[in-house]
């Protein structure tokens, strides 16, 4: 039996207009979730579908109205939750006058790691995402793919078992992001979690086990890939559907 | 406590790296060395207003490290989205801001050593004298003092929105408390209530920073050290506020949706 490592009960996320007598904003509407161990899991919708906020909730960034959020069976409002963690955020700009290496190393004495196995780490990651040579270099002078690669480097520091992207790919070149996908695909081999958003349906369809569609805040569709896109051609077409999205056509 | 040192280091290095802390410094060490090396009206006596003018120098430029380096520390984690990679990590929001304090008050020791090293290399230049003890308990509550303004920023920093808000905040409300702090209970004297209330109310709750403001003029007047109960007991009293200044910002800052 599969052992859910990721998982949300009823989630509901409301936003309190600023306008007065405003109805609240209703962002995840009683979301249910759940994420196996070792499973890449693909977690897409529209802009504004709601998969930030519920990202957003299972970091402990902002409280649920209602329902829960638990990580590895601990309630994400618990600190101790995120020990296991990894979590890539979309677009972030590192401490520009730090190094990579010094980067990491802050990162490393977040979670505690004793300073020889911070070394072996760093040494090893920045091996991964290819960094090794601009390791003394301050992140001020990297490109947008080499700032989203040292990202996902912290986001690995504490060898996390399960890692949360936040659109991975997002602004990188084709070569950035063909390195981004081998990153997660070889996570996926030595057997971690990834849940991650993405709006790039191709490298979903190549790298992910199963996948949730979320519209308005609602589950549309969750499941293995081959199972949804059984009556679709490809991915994006399914997805499309499942938005329920009518093509405007010239007349 | 390792993870409050972690980010205090990061505070720490960003400050050295950053040109603003040398700009300051030589400024300052320029502006006193043209007025040490000038003998005006050949009166040996106008050392005392050097000094003076190199302590305010001093006391200026720490001020201005200290709020300009802590008051964009959250909002600068917040625009660069680097809060969020750090509060997913095993890391509660009380050791950020106890991190970002504790990074911001020692760059700004950091700080104090190097202007009171040369303010004491200047003033032995003309006086050939060392009042080392002199200088520490004027340094260590200088120290304290800025403590008090570093947790005030950073309360400051969770309130208002843009970094230049809340510095010109706090550089307006340390300025008043400095110059005006100690006259709010005379002021309050001759008012009327509920007007004098308001203001006596005023006078006993703001931290006063100018005790250990005027302590310059130990080392100005070369008056002899003042008891080290008095310098221990202002240091306390400062260490208090920040510590509410510091709840406060926890409180504020645990409401706070991250996003």
């Amino acid at each position: 039996m599969m052992s859910a490592i990721l998982k949300t009960d009823k989630l509901r996320v409301e936003f309190k207009s600023r306008e007065f007598r405003q109805p609240a904003k209703v962002a995840l509407g009683g979301l249910d979730l759940e994420v196996n161990a070792g499973e890449v899991f693909g977690f897409l919708g529209p802009n504004g579908a709601g998969k930030t906020t519920t990202m957003n909730v299972l970091l402990g960034f902002i409280p649920p109205t209602r329902g829960t959020a638990y990580l590895f069976g601990i309630d994400v409002r618990q600190p101790i939750a995120r020990q296991r963690i990894g979590y890539l955020p979309e677009l972030t700009y590192y401490y520009k006058f730090l190094t990579a290496e010094e980067l990491l190393r802050f990162y490393a004495k977040i979670f505690g790691l004793p300073r020889a196995e911070a070394d072996q780490r760093i040494d090893q990651l920045l091996k991964l995402v290819e960094l090794e040579s601009a390791r003394k270099r301050p992140i001020k002078s990297y490109s947008k793919g080499m700032q989203q690669r040292v990202g996902l480097a912290q986001a690995l520091i504490n060898n996390p078992d399960l890692l949360i992207l936040d659109e991975p790919t997002s602004g990188l070149d084709p070569l950035g992001r063909m390195k981004v996908r081998e990153i997660i695909q070889r996570l996926k081999n030595e057997g971690k979690t990834v849940f991650f958003s993405s709006h790039e349906l191709g490298e979903v369809e190549t790298v992910c086990d199963r996948v949730a569609i979320i519209h308005q805040g609602e589950l549309k569709v969750v499941g293995r890939v081959n199972t949804i896109m059984e009556s679709y051609p490809t991915l994006e077409k399914a997805f499309l559907n499942i938005i329920g999205y009518q093509p405007q056509l010239a007349p | 406590m390792k993870t409050i040192f972690a980010l205090a280091g990061v505070v720490i290095k960003e400050l050295y790296r950053r040109k603003d802390f040398y700009v300051l410094f030589i400024l300052t060490i320029l502006i006193c060395v043209i007025m040490a090396s000038v003998n005006i009206y050949h009166d040996n006596e106008v050392i005392r207003y050097i000094k003076a003018l190199c302590l305010l120098l001093i006391w200026i430029s720490s001020l201005v490290i200290a709020i300009t380096t802590t008051a964009r520390q959250i909002p600068a984690e917040r625009e660069q989205r680097t809060l969020l990679p750090l509060l997913a990590k095993p890391l509660t929001r009380t050791q950020l801001i106890f991190g970002k304090f504790l990074g911001c008050w020692l760059a700004c020791g950091l700080v104090l050593i190097c202007f009171y090293t040369f303010f004491g290399v200047l003033a032995a230049t003309r006086e050939h004298t060392w009042p080392l003890l002199n200088y520490f308990q004027a340094a260590s509550l200088h120290w304290f003092t800025l403590g008090v303004v570093i947790a005030m920023t950073l309360l400051g920093s969770l309130v208002f929105a843009a970094p230049s808000s809340n510095s010109t905040i706090c550089f307006v409300v340390v300025g008043t408390i400095l110059c005006v702090g100690r006259y709010l209970d005379t002021v309050a004297l001759k008012m009327t209530e509920p007007l004098r209330s308001i203001v006596y109310a005023i006078y006993y709750a703001i931290p006063h920073l100018e005790w250990a403001f005027g302590m310059r003029n130990l080392i100005v007047h070369d008056w002899p050290l003042i008891g080290w109960s008095f310098v221990g007991l202002d240091a306390l009293y400062l260490a208090g506020y920040t510590i509410i200044f510091l709840l406060a910002a926890c409180l504020v800052f645990r409401r706070k949706a991250v996003n």
